[in-house]
């Protein structure tokens, strides 16, 4: 590479940066501003806005029932999808793309659309079942799916579960203790993940809630926000940086894994049937 | 994964037993099936089936047929402006930025933190979203207010932030990282040596972004925007807080349809206009798929 070529990368590189850098966390750092201002430009800095998110019994019941529907749908997702992908991973391989196609179908089927039809099942439900917001996470486990999927099933492609399960069956095993002592342990990276996403994608979930009219914390920031923006916007900072926070933690859960794929790459497996996979697997983390 | 031999080895290995287990090994998936059906896709039917019985119930097309008048066609352009518009943008930036990561060291710190970033930010919309906007360009905003007082004034011509165009802004604040995600795998792809052998043959830079990268990147770029085009036409949290007046894009216009507390309500129409949505986003995605596939094949 000629040299006036890399300076002029590296000008290009540094200006794209700055600029990027400036448009994503401006709005942030106007987020944290304004949530801190006082009632006039010349009052001082207050942390009024803050401590008003505690007085507000509507946002604490909704930071709660969001908190909830984060924790049962991420459960409910894991008991839903680790049996089902690991059964047909074993024993109905030619499923496998059905379950997928399934999984990911949410993807292209926009919320909003989507709540149209949830709408007559949901009014059923309340009628008849319960009427509690916590029977959102039914439906949160939809939107949830594509997401955690994709998190399970690079965790699976990474192990050989067929191998391993069927070990652990020729010892005695049921297929309860399989799932949950061989299985799980090995895939807990992915699992966290799965878990992670699930979180985030509820805690921002706003079209459903509001649509179905439950007031969950997107909602409820929203609503306070009619009334008294600082508070809201102090919420929606604390939200956000809780959000962060776990996708961040995400973001380096993958590492252990890839250090694991390298370590078995080293080591030559006589006719493994995995092998291609952890190829591509591989091939994805780079 | 090795899918085309293992039912074959399935089956040889228990004749005897096949019936049986066939049943059982069904009713491990039964609950994945069952949920599914319920909860994915009766919706689903219920929004296909909805969109063409009338009022009473009766198979009709005059839910579909109302899609044609003016004030529908309307939502469907504004929201194929405002996708179209946060989609090339996101792109163009998007790729900007990825080529900024792609040239550096791939195992640096920097594109750690950008690609982190990017899946962060590219999952970040709705309320939030909208009030960092407003915190930064609104009417007392922390830029806005900054450039006022030195005489720059951003809204020359009233408030543009809460309209289709400042939703746009809005919307490439989750499309470029969007970009970058799905853009970088193909960056990576492209291969130092090309240059080299350019430059060997006597190819300048124009010459290889012309001739080489450009028309290797072509398909993997216009995919991409194609995505990208789908996440905004299917936003609606976002476009929900920012703008109050319904009925300029089309998930504000189905809201308004569904929920109207006028009581001019007409679920009829909501559904036939989330199915045109489904339609169109089933689409846009499909040809994203068949772009990637084109461009999976000499990326490796």
């Amino acid at each position: 590479m000629s040299r006036s070529r890399r300076t002029r990368l590296q000008v290009f590189r540094g200006v794209v940066f700055l600029a990027m850098g400036a448009f994503f966390l401006v709005p942030i750092a106007a987020m944290f501003e304004f949530s801190t201002r006082g009632n006039s430009v010349t009052a001082p800095r207050t942390m009024e806005a803050w401590t008003n998110i505690l007085k507000t019994p509507d946002l604490i019941d909704a930071i709660t029932a969001s908190l909830e529907l984060a924790a049962i749908t991420s459960i409910a997702m894991l008991v839903l999808l680790i049996p089902t992908m690991v059964w047909v991973r074993l024993r109905l391989p030619a499923l496998n793309r059905i379950v997928e196609f399934l999984s990911l179908l949410p993807l292209t089927i926009p919320a909003i659309a989507l709540v149209v039809g949830i709408f007559p099942i949901n009014r059923w439900m309340r009628i008849n079942i319960s009427d509690s917001i916590l029977m959102l996470s039914i439906f949160y486990l939809i939107l949830v799916m594509p997401y955690s999927y994709r998190a399970l099933d690079a965790g699976l492609a990474a192990i050989d579960i067929k191998t391993l399960s069927e070990a652990a069956r020729s010892l005695g095993a049921g297929w309860g203790t399989v799932m949950v002592r061989v299985i799980v342990p090995n895939m807990s990276s992915a699992i966290l993940n799965a878990s992670l996403l699930s979180v985030a994608v509820v805690l921002g979930e706003y079209t459903f809630a509001n649509l179905l009219t439950y007031e969950n914390l997107q909602v409820a920031i929203a609503y306070v926000g009619l009334t008294s923006a600082g508070t809201s916007i102090a919420v929606a900072v604390a939200s956000l940086l809780f959000a962060f926070v776990l996708l961040l933690i995400l973001s380096f859960v993958g590492r252990p894994r890839e250090r694991v794929a390298r370590a078995e790459e080293a080591i030559p497996v006589p006719e493994s049937p995995i092998l291609p996979v952890r190829k591509s697997f591989i091939g994805v983390q780079k | 994964m090795t899918l085309a031999g293992s039912p074959a080895i399935e089956s040889t290995a228990r004749p005897i037993r096949g019936g049986r287990r066939l049943s059982l090994n069904w009713l491990g998936v039964a609950p994945f099936f069952a949920y599914v059906g319920l909860f994915l896709l009766l919706p689903t039917a219920i929004l296909a089936v909805g969109a063409f019985v009338d009022k009473d119930g009766h198979p009709a097309l005059s839910n579909v047929t109302a899609i044609g008048q003016p004030y529908l066609l309307r939502t469907f352009v504004g929201s194929t402006i405002v996708s179209l518009i946060s989609a090339l943008v996101g792109a163009i930036f998007g790729a900007l930025l990825a080529y900024a990561v792609a040239t550096g060291n791939p195992r640096g710190v920097l594109r750690r933190v950008v690609t982190s970033a990017a899946g962060v930010f590219a999952q970040f919309g709705g309320v939030t979203l909208v009030f960092a906007f407003i915190a930064t360009i609104g009417p007392v905003g922390l830029v806005r207010v900054f450039l006022q007082d030195r005489g720059v004034d951003i809204f020359p011509s009233g408030v543009w932030l809460y309209e289709p165009s400042g939703l746009t802004l809005i919307y490439t604040y989750f499309q470029i990282p969007l970009m970058v995600l799905v853009f970088l795998p193909a960056l990576d792809g492209v291969r130092p040596q090309w240059r080299e052998a350019t430059e060997s043959l006597g190819g300048t830079t124009w010459h290889y972004w012309r001739y080489v990268a450009g028309p290797l990147l072509a398909p993997s770029f216009l995919g991409c925007t194609l995505l990208l085009f789908a996440n905004a036409f299917s936003a609606y949290a976002t476009a929900a807080v920012l703008i109050t007046q319904g009925g300029v894009l089309v998930p504000l216009q189905i809201s308004a349809l569904f929920t109207s507390e006028t009581g001019q309500a007409q679920p009829g129409l909501a559904k036939a206009l989330a199915l045109s949505m489904v339609a169109i986003v089933t689409i846009v995605t499909v040809l994203y798929a068949l772009l990637q596939r084109r461009t999976s094949r000499w990326l490796r």
